[in-house]
């Protein structure tokens, strides 16, 4: 069976971005047939076209409990699926789930040949998110400065103080309040529009 | 005080019991802090009840048997101590298959066994003119939706496995699947069968408890394990939700009960078209009877030691278990 060679992955997932770090990762790791799935509509009829031996998908995707059905019908199954999830690794499941993917192997593929293919896919899905954890973060900054040098005009302005005075004055409410500089310039700006 | 209870739904109308529990306070009452955490699939659900990243879930009946037995995935006993909802489901056939079946409809079309008939001269036809079988979507393999959806058309002869196509859909999908010929039909709850008639591309042709009566449909599910260690926490949340049940069930609640299933829902989970509260609303209604009643049934259906479902009668009985094996 081919499986012995290069086994046949197919990544579903609607993340261009995440697919193409876990297709990446994978190829380095020496996995050469990968294709990636992200149309959700007709999703077992595609899985069936490539035939694979793998199905990764991540938990964000409704479409998992399209893949459940896999079990239940075998009218167009070609050879039987089954879960990697078996009772006796339990700590495998659990790190796979945290991250947010799932695999489905066919029968019969050995679980140490699985293992190593789930423990990168772990890795990459939780790169990816903190990744992503980090574009937001910078996003808000962004954003919060924005709002603050526009409050810091307000202040400027009404109150007649100069750049430094407003920013010091918001840093001090800020600290008083306990609040977040940002959520003080906000209510600042949104005041003064209540205001106008 | 412990960690908040990390509780798991899935955004149809019958998680509003477990919605309304913590929004309304009944659970804070109890001194339960709650967490809950909407997901995307029942397969997500299942699995995080399982491994312990959720405490309790709203979770389709027929998993939390399949999960207990082991059919289909890890084997896991679920104990089910508060039923949230039963029937609420419908199913709704495009408006070519409605007509279809109205053509070939010998008796009452408000009759399940009738409409079944039609379906299976309707199947016959097609078969006839080497059209492709009919396509219904469903829920998930272990569903009352699927069960339901078995148990109707087989009544009439129709071999669910054989005559006709049963696919599962994640219920967001089911609209658009029926509106662009991807399935002819599907059984869902609410508030699907409604968006699909409001939109002008769906028939109700059945409510399901026009077929079955009391069906269980979804449940508070536990790992068994944790409530055996927890008694406390669950009789205090069981007492939450049986609260929230008879909050929701006055009807001058009900738009507050809905503006808090909406706004826990999530839009990216509606169509714009659909958006107005007051519609949602309505959706409430149209699924009563609701949770309480659903409550009395189960307590006094575990004092009579009963199934959850009842059972179909003789040759039926093999379409229901889920699919055959072969």
């Amino acid at each position: 069976m081919s499986a012995e060679q290069s086994p046949k992955i197919v990544i579903v997932d609607e993340s261009p971005i995440r697919a193409a770090i876990l297709e990446e990762g994978l190829r380095e790791a020496g996995f050469t047939q990968i294709v990636h799935i992200r149309e959700m509509q007709s999703l077992l009829a595609r899985i069936y076209a490539v035939d694979p031996d793998i199905i990764l998908i991540d938990l964000e995707n409704p479409s998992r409990d399209v893949l459940e059905a896999m079990f239940q019908v075998s009218r167009a199954v070609k050879r039987p699926i089954a879960m990697f999830v078996d009772q006796s690794d339990s700590s495998s499941i659990q790190a796979s789930v945290e991250a947010g993917v799932s695999a489905y192997i066919v029968d019969g593929l050995r679980k140490e040949r699985i293992k190593p293919i789930l423990d990168l896919c772990v890795s990459r899905f939780n790169a990816f998110a903190k990744l992503q954890e980090e574009l937001e973060r910078t996003k808000s900054q962004l954003e919060d400065r924005k709002v603050i040098e526009k409050a810091k005009g307000i202040l400027m302005k009404v109150k007649g103080l100069t750049e430094d005075e407003a920013y010091v004055l918001l840093r001090s409410t800020a600290m008083r309040e306990k609040k977040k500089i940002g959520e003080i310039a906000q209510s600042i700006i949104t005041a003064s529009e209540m205001l106008k | 005080m412990t960690a908040p209870l990390r509780i798991g739904f899935i955004p149809l109308v019958d998680a509003a019991a477990l919605i309304v529990a913590v929004d309304k306070g009944f659970a804070a009452a109890e001194g339960l802090e709650v967490e809950l955490v909407r997901e995307v699939s029942w397969s997500n659900v299942r699995d995080k009840l399982n491994i312990g990243l959720f405490d309790a879930a709203h979770l389709l009946a027929p998993v939390a048997i399949a999960s207990s037995l082991g059919l289909g995935h890890v084997k896991v006993p679920i104990a089910a101590p508060f039923n949230l909802g039963i029937n609420g489901n419908a199913i709704t056939v495009s408006p070519a298959l409605h007509a279809a079946l109205m053509e070939e409809i010998d008796g009452d079309r408000f009759d399940p066994l009738a409409t079944a008939k039609a379906l299976a001269r309707v199947v016959a036809k097609r078969r006839k003119a080497g059209a492709d079988p009919l396509t219904f979507g469903m829920t998930f393999p272990f569903s009352t939706h699927n069960y339901q959806l078995r148990f109707w058309m087989a009544a009439a002869g129709v071999d669910p496995d054989e005559d006709v196509r049963l696919v599962v859909l994640p219920p967001p999908y089911m609209v658009d699947s029926l509106a662009n010929g991807h399935v002819d039909a599907f059984c869902v709850g609410a508030p699907w069968n409604s968006i699909a008639v409001d939109l002008g591309i769906g028939h109700i042709l059945h409510f399901v408890s026009d077929i079955l009566a009391h069906a269980a449909e979804k449940v508070l599910a536990l790992r068994q394990v944790w409530a055996d260690k927890n008694p406390d926490v669950v009789a205090s949340l069981v007492r939450a939700a049986v609260k929230a049940a008879e909050f929701i069930e006055h009807p001058e609640n009900r738009t507050e009960a809905a503006r808090s299933w909406r706004s826990r829902s999530g839009s990216a989970s509606m169509p714009k078209s659909s958006s107005a509260p007051s519609r949602d609303a309505s959706r409430f209604r149209r699924t009563a009877p609701f949770a309480r009643a659903a409550a009395t049934f189960w307590w006094d259906a575990r004092k009579q030691g009963a199934p959850i479902r009842s059972r179909p009668p003789g040759s039926m009985r093999r379409w229901c278990a889920g699919g055959r094996r072969r």
